[in-house]
């Protein structure tokens, strides 16, 4: 497949520093997918954690900035649910670009959603032999809606599981509580430290009770957070980004 | 204390915590599976959020058409401007009975304005009737949440209470012995009472009447056998119409106990013979409420509890740690509004996950209204969130922080920090998480090599 169009790749600033591997399984996943992807070299944090803290007005530069890099491209994708989520609904409304911003809007996607929404991928064929638990971060599973929340009387759908689930040999667990905070939340992860880390822990033990091999989702924060205590009790349970077994699964 | 520190506390004993969050969540899971055996559940969302956007938009209108019809009853309507007002009218119609116990059916009115310690104080005899009332009132505590206030007490804890109370045997946990021994003890007070009090769940401006929902029949009962009714109503309970019962009544026991209807929905509309109805308004910090744009949707709350029972945070902090009348995601949007020091830290108790705002049944904005008042707070309040600051600082965001002036910098910092410093008391991130381990390059570093 050749698609046409010219793709900003938007990596949030902590896959970045942490997470390179993820950063280069999306890029080449949608390499091999033919997208023409750039990835603009000036772009800095969006200003997420700023905001979500309560000092969105101090987040005005980044915002601006994040306009002026990505406005000339005719999609922006990133492999965070919650940052795509923040660009959209919560950063600052810029004066005199409030046309390029409004754009964005409607052009920036998380991958998985510009995977099967935009690309219109049905699902992906390729290799994965293993048990895979996936955990629907809240602001891509309600922020964006990237599967159906069970809150909700609507037709169950799922945009990872839609990409995942013919892949040959993995095995799709069902959770207990299929979309229960992780208790990562940004700021709450250490304003809220006790709570945080129950959380977590509460969400691994679901994995765990399910037999999961590979624990992964659309937002490293969150898997940073699980990896982070899973890490500290000796838990084996491995983690990926989606972007990785995807593009595992089809090199 | 904030409720980080409640939090905190409440997790130390953590069998009990894991009993809370699942006993929480089986109510949340029976709400899930009976919202979705009703096939237009999603438009009597939107449909009640609508009409309860009429009636914020027309507050006024609807108020005085309700006072009206509810005086052409025979209804004697009070207004009160604040809790303290609230007391006091109240204590003025006792007064003017002679009467110096009363019984009283749940309502969260009357906890907001403390109504309790404020008779007990000038003599009156006070008995909460509903099971879970009665138990907290019994231990002097204020009910845990909205819907099922003792939901903090376990079974062996209420055996208890009720073997030094009401000299029940020591030890027997059986719920139906137990219930029994308060039906007793709660008959003598229902048959002694000459006035009870009640909440209002709907107020009908159309008709004048007012509608309210319990369980186990405890308004009714005391309703009958007293002489005077006082009903406390908030000003914001109020519909146009007695038809959109249909919609609200529909969504409010599936949304808080996953039953199919309430037990008992009551309509009072006019005193029997020789008998008084008296409706007591109360404003308190409502109508300032309603002058915040980005707040105002928080009055269209019907009290039904389903945001408690969804919040992960709820369910494993208990209401206690909230430290406010209305506990939980709602608890933490019109607190702040009463008193924003005091609450500060409640908005902040939430990761912003959603959830509170696809489970309301009247479709309130919740977890963006959360959103809101943090940046309220901050602004409101520097001093207070500097700590916050602080923590962010010192936590694992000084990554993306850093990382406009030198990322390169931070790794470096990150790398050559010994272990005892990074996963010190200083930083709350690592006090029970692994860092990440640091790659040998970042993306951008990748990129320029790869790509370029
Ligand atoms: S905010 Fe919504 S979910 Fe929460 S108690 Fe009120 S009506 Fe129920």
């Amino acid at each position: 497949m050749n698609f046409t169009k010219n793709i900003g790749l938007f990596i949030p600033c902590y896959v970045d520093q942490f997470y390179p591997k993820v950063a280069i399984a999306t890029l080449e996943l949608l390499e091999k997918l033919g997208c023409q992807v750039t990835y603009p070299m000036g772009q800095t944090c969006c200003g997420q954690p700023m905001a979500n803290a309560g000092y969105e007005r101090d987040t005005v530069a980044t915002t601006k900035h994040f306009i002026r890099i990505f406005k000339d491209f005719d999609y922006v994708v990133a492999p965070s649910g919650s940052c795509v989520l923040h660009v959209k609904e919560h950063a600052p409304v810029i004066e005199g670009l409030e046309k390029e911003q409004s754009e964005i809007h409607d052009k920036i996607f998380e991958l998985t959603e510009f995977m099967t929404d935009i690309l219109k991928i049905e699902n992906i064929k390729g290799n994965f032999p293993h048990r895979v638990g996936y955990h629907a971060s809240c602001h891509g599973q309600r922020g964006l809606r990237l599967s159906a929340s069970s809150e909700l009387h609507q037709t169950p759908f799922n945009k990872a599981k839609q990409l995942m689930v013919n892949l040959e040999g993995l095995e799709w667990v069902e959770l207990e509580r299929k979309d229960e905070c992780c208790g990562f939340g940004g700021t709450f992860a250490v304003s809220e430290e006790a709570l945080s880390i129950q959380m977590g822990k509460d969400r691994l033990a679901d994995h765990q009770a399910q037999n999961v091999e590979i624990l992964t989702g659309g937002d490293m924060s969150c898997i940073m957070h699980l990896q982070g205590i899973a890490k500290r009790n000796g838990n084996p349970i491995q983690f990926k980004h989606i972007a990785e077994i995807l593009n595992e699964a089809i090199s | 204390m904030s409720h980080p520190i409640q939090a905190a506390e409440f997790l130390q004993d953590q069998a009990k915590s894991k009993w809370h969050d699942e006993t929480l969540w089986f109510v949340r899971d029976k709400r899930d599976k009976i919202s979705k055996s009703v096939p237009e559940w999603e438009n009597l969302r939107d449909l009640a959020s609508q009409i309860k956007d009429n009636v914020l938009a027309n507050l006024g209108v609807y108020l005085e058409e309700f006072e009206k019809n509810a005086k052409a009853n025979n209804i004697h309507v009070h207004w009160a401007k604040d809790a303290e007002e609230h007391n006091e009218i109240v204590l003025g119609i006792l007064k003017e009975k002679r009467c110096n116990a009363i019984v009283k059916s749940k309502s969260i009115l009357t906890e907001e304005c403390h109504l309790n310690p404020y008779l007990e104080k000038n003599g009156i005899e006070v008995v909460d009737t509903d099971l879970g009332e009665r138990i907290v009132q019994f231990l002097n505590q204020a009910p845990s949440h909205i819907v099922l206030p003792a939901i903090h007490l376990k079974k062996r804890d209420i055996s208890e209470i009720f073997h030094e109370k009401l000299h029940t045997e020591k030890g027997n946990e059986d719920p139906d012995y137990l219930t029994q021994a308060a039906r007793i003890h709660l008959r003598e007070k229902f048959l002694s009472a000459k006035v009870a009090i009640t909440g209002v769940n709907f107020g009908v401006a159309e008709t004048g009447e007012f509608v309210v929902c319990t369980n186990e029949g405890n308004a009714d009962m005391g309703v009958h056998l007293a002489d005077v009714h006082i009903a406390c109503m908030g000003i914001e309970k109020i519909i146009p119409k007695r038809a959109h019962l249909g919609v609200f009544l529909r969504l409010l026991a599936r949304s808080a106990t996953g039953q199919s209807v309430t037990n008992y929905n009551s309509h009072f509309r006019s005193p029997s013979p020789g008998k008084e109805i008296h409706i007591v308004l109360v404003d308190n910090g409502r109508t300032a409420q309603l002058a915040r744009p980005k707040f105002k949707n928080s009055l269209k709350c019907i009290r039904c509890g389903a945001c408690m029972n969804t919040c992960p945070i709820y369910r494993r902090s208990g209401g206690f740690s909230y430290e406010s009348t209305v506990p939980g995601p709602i608890g933490s949007i019109l607190s702040p509004g009463i008193d924003l020091q005091k609450h500060s830290s409640l908005p902040f108790a939430s990761t912003l996950c959603g959830s509170c705002t696809d489970v309301c049944p009247v479709k309130i904005n919740i977890h963006e209204q959360l959103y809101e008042w943090r940046q309220e707070i901050t602004k409101a309040l520097p001093d207070r969130t500097k700590s916050l600051a602080m923590k962010i600082a010192n936590g694992v965001f000084a990554v993306p922080f850093a990382y406009n002036l030198s990322g390169n910098m931070m790794r470096g910092a990150l790398k050559i920090l010994p272990d005892s410093i990074t996963y010190s008391g200083l930083n709350t991130w690592g006090k029970q998480r692994d860092l990440p381990e640091l790659p040998k390059e970042s993306f951008k570093d990748w990129y320029k090599k790869n790509r370029k």
